[in-house]
C-alpha cells in the first residue's frame, strides 16, 4: 500500500524501438529502428491525471500501451504502486491488471462483436471471481441496463466508449490509461464522456494517464500535462501553467492551433510547417529544430540536443531558449 | 432466427432448398425407394428399364435401371448418401485440421508457427489430384480412405485464411482489453479470436463440400474412389458412361444430381459470405 502523498506510477527513460525490417528476404542489413518512445520519463501521483499530448506519430499512444505490457518495451522501468511492471511473472501481472486498465480509442474495434454487453462486461469479473454486477455497472456509465443485452453493433458511439469505460471500471482498478477516448466520437458526444470520466475519477479516486492529440480536450481533465514530441517529452508542467505560460515553442504552436470560441478575440495563429519527420531518421540536434517558428533558432538547436530541464520549479521544457518563449 | 435472413438471400434459399431435398431424401432412403440399392434381379430381364415405365414383373422404375436391372432412382438416393457423406466428411476433416495449424501459427508466434506456415505452403505446392491418384493406388480404395485422402488433402487452404484471420484479430483493440482485464491466451483464442475468425470458415466449408463431392466423384470415375456395388454418384456415371447412347439416363441422372448439389452448396457458400457478418445482420 502506498502511502498517501506518495506516487502512484512513475515511469523512468522508457524506451521503445521498433527494429526496422532486413531488406533482402531477411539476410541484408536491416533498415533504421523507429525510435517510437525515445526516454520517457514521468510521475502521477494518486487521483491526479497527466495528460500526454502529441500528434500521430509522436509516441504517446506507444507509452500508454507499454505500461500496461500490452507491448513489450526496449529498456526502461515501469513502477506501479512501487513494483516493477516489466519485471512480473504472468500470474503476478494478471494480478496487477485489476489495478490498471485502459479506454481505447476507437469505440467501434475495442468491443467483441460477437459478445453482447452483458458478456463483454461479465468476462472480467469472472477472470477474477469478482462479485460486481453487470447492471451496476452499466449504472455507473450512465447506460440503462436493458443495453446489457445489446451487441456492439447495436449502439451508437458514445454508448460503446460508455461500455468500454465500465469494463475497465469492472475490475475496481486504481489507474486507467485513457487513451483518446474521446478523439472518434462527436463533439457533442466528447463533452459527455469527459465529464463521465472526470465524474468517475472523483468517485473512485481515480488516476489518469489522458492520452490525447489536442490541448483543448485535456484542459479541462488534467492536472498536468507532458507534450510529446518524436518519442521524447518536450515540455511538462502543471496545466495552468502550461497554458499560460508554454515554454516550447512546439508547445506554443499547438496552444494557437485551439479554436477560440469568441470571435472578437485578436490572436496570431502559428502554423507550422511541413510533417514530423519519420521517427526512424530522427534530425540531429532539437528533434523540432526543421519546424521550429522560435526567432531565436541557431546553430546550437541543430546540433546540440536540449535536455529536459526545470525552467520554474515544476515546469520542465527541452528547448534551449526556454527561458525566452516566443 | 438464422432461417429467415439466410431465406431473405435469394441464392441462399435456392442453395437450401436444393440441400434439404437432397437431404431429406438420403435419410430417408428406405422410405423413398425400393431399399436395395445393390441387388440383381434376373438381369437380362430387367436391365435397361427406360425412365418412368415398368418392367416384366410390374415394378415402376422412374429413372429405369442399370446394366444389372438395379434401379436407378434407388441407387442414386443412396449413392447421395455415400457421395454427400463423403463430402462432408472430408470437408469437416480439413476444417479441424485447418483450424487447429492455422490458429497454431498465427496466434503463437515463434519457430512454431514458422515450421506449420512452411508445411502448409508445401502442402499446397502438391498437386492434389496427382497426390489423391498415388494414395489412392499405393491402398486398397475405400470408402474410409477416401474421406481421409481429400480431408488431409484440403486443410491447407483453411489454414492460411484462419492464420491470416487470427493475425489480424489479435492485433484488434478488443483482444486487447481482454488481455488487459487479466483473459488467458486460451481464452482470448477461444472467445474473442477464433469465434470472430470462423465466418469465412463456414463460408470455405461450404463451397469445399461441393469440391470434395467432384473430387469423390472423379477419383470413384476413375475407379479409385469407392468401389462398387456401393453406389456414388462418381462410380454410377463411370458405369452409365459405356452407355450413353442407349441407356442416357444411367449416367445423366447422377451429373444432374452432382450439379446440383455442388451449385448449391456454392449458392450456400455466396450467401452465408455477406449474411455472417453480424455488423449488418439487422
Amino acid at each position: 500500500m502506498t502511502a498517501p502523498g506518495s506516487l502512484l506510477v512513475e515511469v523512468r527513460d522508457l524506451v521503445k524501438h521498433y527494429p526496422g525490417e532486413r531488406s533482402w528476404f531477411g539476410l541484408g542489413a536491416p533498415r533504421a529502428a523507429v525510435r517510437a518512445v525515445d526516454g520517457v520519463s514521468f510521475t502521477i501521483a494518486p487521483g491526479r491525471t497527466l495528460g500526454l499530448v502529441g500528434e500521430s506519430g509522436s509516441g504517446k499512444t506507444t507509452v500508454g500501451r507499454t505500461m500496461l505490457r500490452l507491448q513489450e518495451p526496449t529498456s526502461g522501468k515501469v513502477l506501479f504502486e512501487g513494483n516493477d511492471v516489466f519485471g512480473l511473472d504472468a500470474a503476478r501481472l494478471r494480478a496487477l491488471r485489476r489495478k490498471m486498465q485502459i479506454v481505447f480509442q476507437d469505440p467501434y474495434s475495442s468491443l467483441n462483436p460477437r459478445m453482447t454487453v452483458e458478456e463483454t462486461l461479465r468476462e472480467p469479473l469472472e477472470i477474477h471471481r469478482l462479485n460486481g454486477a453487470v447492471s451496476a455497472l452499466l449504472d455507473e456509465v450512465g447506460l440503462d441496463a436493458a443495453f446489457a443485452k445489446r451487441y456492439p453493433h447495436e449502439l451508437s458511439g458514445g454508448q460503446r466508449q460508455r461500455v468500454g469505460i465500465a469494463r475497465a471500471l469492472s475490475v475496481e482498478p486504481r489507474f486507467i490509461v485513457c487513451d483518446e477516448p474521446v478523439s472518434a466520437l462527436d463533439v457533442s458526444v466528447q463533452a459527455q464522456v469527459l465529464n463521465l470520466l472526470a465524474d468517475l475519477q472523483a468517485k473512485r479516486r481515480l488516476t489518469y494517464l489522458f492520452i490525447a492529440h489536442d490541448l483543448a480536450v485535456v484542459r479541462h481533465i488534467a492536472d498536468d500535462v507532458a507534450v510529446m514530441y518524436l518519442g521524447k517529452i518536450v515540455e511538462h508542467a502543471p496545466a495552468a501553467e502550461i497554458y499560460a505560460q508554454p515554454r516550447h515553442p512546439y508547445t506554443t504552436a499547438l496552444l494557437s492551433a485551439v479554436p477560440e470560441p469568441n470571435p472578437r478575440a485578436s490572436k496570431q495563429r502559428i502554423v507550422l510547417t511541413g510533417d514530423m519527420p519519420s521517427p526512424a531518421h530522427p534530425p540531429p540536434g532539437c528533434p523540432f529544430h526543421p519546424r521550429c517558428p522560435h526567432p531565436k533558432k541557431s546553430e546550437r538547436c541543430r546540433t546540440e540536443p536540449p535536455p529536459l530541464r526545470p525552467i520554474t520549479p515544476g515546469h520542465l521544457a527541452a528547448c534551449h531558449y526556454a527561458e525566452e518563449p516566443m | 432466427m438464422t432461417r429467415p435472413w439466410l431465406l431473405r438471400d435469394r441464392r441462399g434459399a435456392f442453395g437450401v432448398l436444393i440441400l434439404i431435398v437432397f437431404v431429406a431424401c438420403a435419410i430417408a432412403a428406405p422410405l423413398v425407394t425400393n431399399g436395395e440399392p445393390t441387388v440383381q434381379r434376373d438381369i437380362v430381364a430387367t436391365r435397361f428399364v427406360p425412365p418412368l415405365s415398368r418392367d416384366v414383373n410390374g415394378v415402376f422404375h422412374p429413372i429405369g435401371t442399370d446394366r444389372f436391372g438395379r434401379d436407378v432412382w434407388t441407387r442414386l438416393v443412396y449413392g447421395a448418401r455415400v457421395s454427400m457423406g463423403v463430402g462432408v466428411l472430408a470437408v469437416l476433416v480439413a476444417v479441424i485440421l485447418g483450424v487447429v495449424v492455422g490458429a497454431l501459427a498465427g496466434y503463437w508466434r515463434g519457430p512454431l508457427s514458422v515450421a506449420l506456415l512452411a508445411l502448409t505452403d508445401f502442402a499446397l505446392a502438391l498437386p492434389r489430384v496427382v497426390l489423391l491418384l498415388l494414395l489412392a493406388a499405393l491402398w486398397q480404395p475405400s470408402t474410409l480412405l477416401v474421406v481421409a485422402v481429400l480431408g488431409l488433402t484440403g486443410w491447407m487452404g483453411i489454414a492460411r485464411l484462419v492464420h491470416g484471420e487470427v493475425r489480424s484479430l489479435a492485433a484488434r483493440p478488443f483482444v486487447e482489453g481482454a488481455v488487459a482485464v487479466g483473459a488467458r491466451r486460451l481464452r482470448i483464442l477461444a472467445r474473442h479470436i477464433l469465434p470472430n475468425a470462423l465466418t469465412p470458415v463456414i463460408v470455405a466449408a461450404a463451397l469445399g463440400v461441393g469440391n470434395a463431392i467432384v473430387l469423390e466423384a472423379g477419383l470413384s470415375y476413375l475407379g479409385l474412389g469407392v468401389q462398387a456395388p456401393t453406389p456414388s454418384w462418381g462410380n454410377m456415371i463411370t458405369s452409365g458412361s459405356d452407355t450413353l447412347v442407349n441407356a442416357p439416363w444411367v449416367a445423366i441422372a447422377p451429373g444432374v444430381a452432382l450439379v446440383l448439389v455442388v451449385v448449391a452448396c456454392t449458392l450456400l457458400g455466396d450467401a452465408l459470405r455477406d449474411v455472417l457478418d453480424p455488423n449488418v445482420r439487422g
